[in-house]
């Protein structure tokens, strides 16, 4: 339950750079923080200890009365979007402080949580790479149908899981295990190796693994 | 979106002369074995540049003991100590891919002259 430490971040778009050793490598860059405390949370006051983080400022007629007199307690203004992280330990940080991209280090790796590309109701061709029928030699009407779904008497019903066509994409993903290639405190911009979910702009939360 | 020009920017190398499709380069490679670094030059013509920032590669091609070789290089990419521009060559079209089909005389690229 327990997440390790993290900051909440934009993911600005993909590109190519030229490692240390001089290897190209595929990096997604991320605009992240800086990112205010906006409650500390404890096991004496809350029953639990855990950190809310906030990210993009917003105007005051985009936030309702109670998030303003909650927003106000830390002083640093009104923002967008807030994300709560569940902590093994007391927080060390303080109400109001500001978490940056200088937490993070280039060599560590990194886990990147965000809402993956929504792609709409979807077939099973491409949902799920499913083959699908024969063009010619006779089939009608069934070029991209599922086909058989399950048996018969036995097991009487279609297992939970089978894939079919639905909704794809738009669901929270967590990529694992990627490598921070660059830090830069400066920009408040992360590289990360490889691709992040979501969409440009998306709202993805890097945490350390 | 400027965050992405400016890494790429940082990430791009100036020092590079200005060839073209048809020109015979020698790059200078740098190759590190082990512990040693040494230069290794390859000469030929270059049939393709992919234009970008920081993915953009030209292929440089050359016959070597009868045998076409071809290799594509990051035109940004650290492992190139330079490039050096031996001649112009004067062609009508930016891939030359046709030259992989002719041998001998027939391969050879014109210079290219002032007017």
């Amino acid at each position: 339950m327990a997440e390790k430490m993290g900051i909440l971040g934009r993911k600005l778009g993909m590109t190519r750079v030229f490692a240390g050793d001089g290897a190209a490598v595929a990096v997604t860059v991320i605009e992240a923080g800086p990112c205010p405390v906006t409650q500390v949370k404890t096991v004496q006051t809350d029953g639990y200890n855990a950190l809310q983080i906030a990210l993009t400022a917003a105007r005051e007629k985009h936030v309702t009365k109670p998030l303003q007199g909650h927003f106000a307690k830390a002083g640093k203004g009104l923002f967008r979007h807030l994300h709560e992280i569940r902590l093994n330990g007391e927080p060390e940080q303080q109400l109001g402080q500001e978490l940056t991209v200088a937490m993070f280090a280039a060599g560590e790796v990194v886990k990147v949580t965000g809402k993956s590309v929504g792609k709409g109701y979807q077939g099973r061709m491409r949902r799920w790479n499913f083959a699908g029928s024969k063009d010619t030699h006779g089939c009608e009407k069934v070029h991209r149908n599922n086909g058989s779904v399950g048996n018969n008497t036995f097991p009487g019903h279609v297992f939970k899981g089978r894939k079919m066509a639905g909704h794809w994409g738009n669901e929270t993903v967590t990529e694992t295990g990627l490598l921070i290639v660059d830090v830069r405190p400066e920009d408040n911009v992360i590289l990360v190796k490889g691709s992040v979910p979501g969409p440009k702009n998306g709202l993805v939360l890097i945490r350390k693994q | 979106m400027d965050i992405i020009r400016k890494i790429e920017q940082e990430n791009m190398r100036m020092d590079m002369p200005a060839f073209r499709s048809g020109d015979t380069v020698k790059v200078h490679l740098r190759i590190v074995e082990g512990e040693k670094e040494r230069i290794q030059v390859f000469q030929g013509n270059v049939i393709r540049i992919k234009r970008g920032t920081t993915n953009a590669t030209f292929t440089v091609r050359k016959v070597s003991d009868g045998v076409g070789v071809e290799r594509i290089f990051p035109l940004n990419s650290p492992f190139i100590d330079h490039v050096e521009l031996v001649t112009q060559g004067r062609v009508r079209r930016s891939r030359l891919y046709y030259l992989r089909a002719l041998k001998g005389k027939a391969a050879r690229i014109k210079p290219r002259g002032r007017f």
